[in-house]
């Protein structure tokens, strides 16, 4: 956070506060909406907004689900189904909370791509993005655990498949499950600390998202372009221009959400969440959420339980070495015309690891799993280093505000010339 | 450059082919669609149906198959009028609860409680049914792949096995249950329950009304999630209008 | 500044005007509708409104016991009252009374008294239900914590109490059960 005077505040109970405790000023420096942006940004810059609306969602209406939610075993089921049925709304507000875990992960793996496209990790902004990581684990872990509270078949049986990798760890692995599920099995013990941290977390992501924004005030926000803004003609303050350009991009996801919240509530869902936890029968078919698959698909493409483990933390771990294993000096896809094809490579290769991670095991689907999980790992720790060793970058604007340098001088063509602001 | 544009055509069908996971499971026969009265924005139930179907339940499933998460007051939603309801209630029997000796007791129904369960616990339905459970039905819809459908493609699909096909002793062969031999004998036979409102009863029209029972079992804030959903759609659209007219106004006169 | 130039710039900027406070009363509207959901969850449900009222069979009650029962979670006090008792809770001189209030109001036959057995002061549950009880200086009920009498109508007449013992709302549904909620 820069030093210099502070600001000074006409409203006398701001002042007051002010000159005894200097809150105001520090968090507008940190969090506020004067923060100078470039004037270039497009809509996938928006999702930072989305996904702040996404926690509170998910925090507001946990906190009314908890209200009525039983953690035993005996009875988290039906009180949920007494949510559903006999609570004022209580249906409107699970289907939210539900749906809104969907919403969530959308919006941070648009998120996460967009970084990745236009490199946005690069310097001086690798900690916006470790600490961005740092935030998709924990999500990880706190819509794992809230999956598990409504007792249900697959919340059980999840649970037992995920608890059990720790079983994989050499030595302490079975001492480690063991205090994990707080008994021998998955129990109510381990319901009971489940919903307990299901309730933590959320306030974890809420408090390192301030970090996470803290982070990017001090360099704002990197641009489709990848240039630094060179002065007050490059950038605009946030409010009133990028608050009014996202509540567009806000009205259209809050829409999709209600059409999922009112009219496919349980698009998502698998049918064995309907049926009470049996720790006598496991489900034929067991897939995680639609947002773990990918992972899921690698953790079965690997023969070896310990190696499957590592593996499938590893596929999230590695983008915390991201901002170091690109090597490239440009940071936009735009201008890297090689980079930008195998980006694209890569998505669908997440797509695909997606499709294998929702079939049964075995097959063609386990084929494919394990092509995908090998590319995967290459597009990080080969495509990325190399690409940006060998690759001639196009060249580049002077400026944001001028983008469009002489055509001649440049080679451009109309298809590869940036859009200017929007 | 050709490249490029190959992918961004995959991209959007490996979409469909991620988010359509959901229901390609397993090897299960596929059950034809029908039409529901409950599908789409505008859908809602049909109460001559419901109540039709609550018949069915009473007379048909209820000896084995408990509805455990429907009251008796929650009938007044399917158009019985109040009185109607109490009196349903009070020709069942349900625990009373403890005396002042000590002793369990039985009295008539009330509208706060639930339906009475056939069996006082799954090991007695066990017992009671050659070791198979019959499950709870308030959520059977939710709980089977393709829902309604299914439930009423297997209540119609009780059909003679195969030439050569070995039945299991007590086991009934059904073309749409996954794997064909199900416990559960064909519970409809035509005319085994007389519908007041002179219906024929008829397998096929016994097997849509309790589906429509069952579906509203397992959904009863459909109607109201549906009409909800209609004004919070418009609102949200006209909302997001003005957003888009607030934007252009506010970046008027940005050049871009 | 020329004029036409002026109107023109006032005109966008009223009209911008408008769609500000256009989108901003939307946005407060919404806001608030999506919030009421929010505290409508927390009224009671529908499974506890269900049990909202309770039906008491008063036939094994004879005269002069009192039964205690629970309706919404709360004891309250059913009281076959003995004619003495009627009587002596009539000939009260109304402005006497803390909370005036004549016995007629209180009951719907007089030798049935119902109401609400928690003190009007703090919350605790008067004496006097049981055989052996302290019925207070007024034969009614006595609530120990703060000291608060009650007469045989249920009224406050010594103690810290403001208010009567209230009478719930309930119907007779035939001759020997009430209705009460």
């Amino acid at each position: 956070m820069a030093g210099g005077p502070r600001r000074q505040y006409n409203n006398p109970i701001i002042r007051w506060i002010e000159y005894r405790l200097p809150i105001v000023s520090t968090m507008e420096a940190t969090l506020g909406r004067d923060m100078p942006t470039p004037r270039n940004l497009n809509y996938w810059w928006s999702m930072g907004m989305i996904l702040t609306v996404a926690l509170a969602i998910q925090i507001l209406t946990g906190i009314f689900l908890a209200m009525h939610y039983v953690p035993t075993a005996e009875g988290a089921f039906d009180s949920v189904e007494r949510i559903m049925r006999d609570v004022n709304n209580g249906w409107m507000i699970r289907y939210m909370h539900a749906n809104g875990a969907s919403l969530f992960f959308a919006a941070v793996y648009i998120h996460i791509m967009r970084g990745l496209y236009y490199g946005s990790y690069k310097a001086p902004r690798e900690l916006l993005w470790i600490l961005g990581v740092l935030l998709l684990f924990i999500m990880m872990a706190t819509a794992f655990i809230g999956y598990v509270l409504p007792w249900g078949q697959m919340s059980f049986w999840g649970a037992t498949v995920i608890t059990n990798l720790f079983s994989a760890i050499p030595l302490i692995g079975e001492t480690l499950t063991t205090w994990i599920w707080g008994g021998f099995a998955v129990d109510n013990p381990t319901l009971n600390r489940f919903f307990s941290l299901h309730y933590l977390l959320p306030f974890v992501i809420a408090g390192i998202t301030v970090l996470h924004i803290w982070a990017l005030h001090v360099h704002g926000p990197s641009n489709p372009l990848g240039i630094s803004p060179k002065g007050k003609h490059d950038t605009l303050p946030y409010h009133p221009y990028y608050t009014t350009k996202y509540l567009t991009v806000f009205g259209i996801t809050l829409i999709i959400f209600a059409f999922f919240v009112f009219y496919e509530p349980l698009y998502l869902n698998h049918p064995d969440s309907f049926k009470p936890a049996d720790p006598l029968s496991t489900p034929s078919h067991i897939v995680p959420e639609w947002y773990f698959l990918p992972f899921y698909a690698i953790l079965r493409a690997i023969p070896d339980k310990l190696g499957g483990v590592i593996m499938f933390i590893a596929s999230v771990a590695i983008l915390f070495l991201v901002p170091f294993l690109d090597t490239s000096k440009v940071r936009s896809a735009r201008f890297r015309p090689i980079y930008k094809q195998f980006y694209w490579i890569f998505i669908a290769d997440v797509l695909l690891l997606g499709w294998c991670g929702s079939q049964p095991a075995g097959g063609i689907a386990l084929l494919l799993a394990r092509l995908g999980t090998v590319y995967y790992f290459a597009h990080f720790l080969l495509v990325m280093p190399l690409v940006g060793w060998f690759e001639k970058p196009r060249a580049i604007p002077e400026g944001i505000s001028k983008p469009v340098i002489p055509k001649e001088r440049a080679g451009f063509t109309a298809e590869t010339s940036p859009e200017a602001a929007e | 450059m050709k490249l490029n544009y190959y992918l961004k055509i995959i991209f959007p069908i490996s979409i469909i082919l991620v988010t359509n996971f959901a229901f390609a499971a397993g090897d299960a026969p596929v059950p034809p669609k029908r039409q529901w009265s409950f599908n789409g924005m505008f859908g809602t139930f049909e109460r001559d149906k419901l109540q039709r179907g609550f018949k069915v339940y009473q007379e048909v499933c209820a000896s084995c198959h408990s509805l455990k998460y429907i009251n008796f007051r929650n009938l007044t939603e399917i158009g019985f009028t109040n009185d109607e309801a109490k009196f349903i209630a009070s020709q069942a029997t349900v625990p009373g609860g403890i005396d002042d000796e000590g002793e369990a007791f039985e009295r008539p129904g009330r509208l706060s409680d639930p339906l009475p369960r056939p069996f006082p616990n799954d090991n007695a339905a066990r017992a009671a049914n050659g070791g198979a459970l019959p499950p709870d039905l308030s959520l059977i819809t939710k709980n089977r792949n393709y829902g309604p459908n299914y439930i009423f493609a297997l209540l119609t699909g009780y059909v003679d096995p195969p030439d050569g096909y070995e039945l299991s002793p007590g086991m009934s062969y059904n073309e749409w249950y996954p794997g064909h031999q199900i416990a559960m004998a064909s519970p409809l036979s035509d005319e085994i329950v007389d519908y007041p409102d002179g219906t024929k009863a008829t397998i096929s029209q016994m097997a849509e009304d309790i589906t429509h029972f069952l579906h509203w079992a397992a959904n009863p804030e459909l109607e109201e999630r549906h009409s909800l959903g209609f004004q919070v759609l418009i609102f949200l659209t006209l909302l997001t209008v003005l957003f888009w007219f607030v934007k252009r106004a506010v970046w008027r006169k940005i050049d871009h | 500044m020329s004029s036409t130039v002026g109107k023109d710039h006032d005109k966008e900027a009223s009209r911008r005007d408008f769609l500000f406070i256009t989108a901003g009363a939307a946005s407060l509207v919404g806001a608030g509708m999506a919030v009421w959901p929010f505290i409508n969850s927390m009224n009671p449900a529908k499974d506890t409104l269900a049990l909202a009222s309770t039906e008491v069979d008063l036939s094994p009650i004879e005269e002069g016991q009192r039964l205690t029962v629970m309706w919404r979670k709360k004891p309250v006090f059913i009281d076959h009252r003995t004619k003495d008792q009627i009587d002596q809770a009539r000939n009260v001189e109304l402005s006497t009374l803390k909370d005036p209030q004549s016995d007629s109001e209180r009951v719907q036959r007089p030798e049935w008294l119902v109401m609400v057995g928690i003190c009007t002061h703090l919350g605790c549950i008067p004496k006097g239900q049981r055989t052996g009880d302290q019925l207070g200086e007024y034969k009614g009920w006595f609530c120990p914590c703060h000291g608060s009498h009650y007469d045989t109508s249920g009224r406050i007449r010594k103690g810290p109490a403001p208010t009567n013992l209230p009478v719930p709302p309930y119907k007779f549904t035939n001759e020997t059960t009430i209705q009460i909620g």
